[in-house]
Order: structure tokens, then sequence, then C-alpha cells
């Protein structure tokens, strides 16, 4: 009866995952948008859905890592199963233009917090607007 | 005569301290998620090292010090905070 819950649970399993790279900042903005592009492409061929996206820009780094001091950042935040993070994981780990990335899964009270924090977000672009 | 005796008098008024009570602030707001994002917020759990200050300093609770400790140790290996510095604030 447990394990065949297990495996029902298992099969249909939806998690949400939040995930902030850098690129290295020898990338041209253009370049930039095309491996955004590239890690949105691989998140939505496997079947993941992109909830939310940020692109922070170019920012400096507390410290430095492969001898750089800058970094664009880039974040998304998206629904699938946990096979897509390990592919997501694989392409970054490839690819060299990537010098660090972070994928999290978001619990509960996260997933409230950040939609709750996008909301007033919105909400101000309105006010500016009006 | 016995009155006088049993009233302790003092030159200077003798000084109390009162302490104010250190409290949770994440159980007092109701705040539920540590963002690993925010590193201005993170900053004031760090002494000027960026070493991770101690519940018995900052007053949090158990439960919001381990999310804390983890939202710091995310940011730090994003580069948001560094590992060691010398004036962070």
């Amino acid at each position: 009866m447990r394990a065949h819950y297990k495996k029902f649970k298992f099969l249909h399993m939806l998690n949400r995952y939040e995930t902030v790279f850098i690129a290295t900042p020898v990338l041209s903005e253009a370049q930039m948008k095309e491996a955004v592009e590239k890690f949105r492409n691989v998140i939505t061929d496997n079947k993941g859905v992109i909830i939310h996206e940020e692109y922070w820009g170019l920012k400096k780094l507390a410290y430095p890592i492969q001898k750089k001091s800058t970094g664009f950042y880039q974040l998304f935040e998206f629904e699938g199963e946990s096979s897509l993070v390990e592919q997501l994981e694989l392409q970054f780990r490839r690819d060299e233009k990537i010098i660090r990335f972070l994928t999290v899964k978001l619990e509960k009270y996260a997933i409230e917090y950040l939609s709750r924090k996008r909301a007033k977000k919105e909400e101000s672009l309105k006010e500016k607007e009006a | 005569m016995l009155q006088n005796n049993s009233e302790i008098r003092y030159l200077t008024p003798p000084s109390v301290e009162i302490r104010k009570k250190k409290y949770c602030r994440f159980r007092k707001n109701r705040i539920k998620y540590i963002d690993y994002k925010d590193p201005e917020f993170l900053k004031k759990f760090l002494n000027e090292q960026g070493k991770i200050l101690p519940r018995r300093v900052t007053g949090t609770s158990l439960k919001y010090q381990r999310k804390i400790a983890m939202a710091i140790k995310r940011a730090r290996y994003l580069a948001l905070l560094p590992y060691v510095t010398d004036l962070l604030k």
C-alpha cells in the first residue's frame, strides 16, 4: 500500500525550483541574451514551465571567481520534475560561459513569499504609470 | 531610632540595569521565509568580518537561526556576500 503510494507520488511530482546563474562579464549583451535563451529552452524542452525570470544585469561580485570581479546574473523560477534539474545543471557544467550556478527547491513559504513580492512589484509599477 | 536603622540609605541611588528582553524578529513579525537574494537584509546578521552573529547576540530563535545561516551561505556561494572581509559595514 505504502509502496504504491510512493510510486504514485514519484510519477506526478512537480516541484517548484529557483535557479540563479552567473555568466562571465566577457560576453556582450547579445551573447548574454543568447545564453539566457538557451537555458530557457533547456527548461521548456524538458517539460518545465517557467513562472518567473529576472535579469539582474552586470553585478559586482563580493569576491573574485575565476579571476573575474563582475558577472551577469540571471534568475529563473520554474516548475518541473526533478530530472529537469539534473539536465539543467549538466548544461550549466558543460557551458564554460557560466561561472557559477545554484538551484534551490522552493518550499511552500518560499513560493508564498516570492509571489507576494511579485504582486507588490507589479502594484508599484502600476502606480508609477498612473 | 529603630525605624531609621531598618531603612538603608544610599548616597547615590543604586542603578538597576533594566535589560530589554531579546526577541526573535521572525517570530514577532511572522516572517516564514528568509530570502538569500537580499544581501542587505542578511547583513544585519553578520559582524564586520562577515561572520554570522550568534543567537545570543541577535536573539533569533533556533529555527530561524538555522534558516538565516542557510540563506547567508547561499548568498556567499553566489558572491552576493563575501566569505571574509574587513569593514563590511
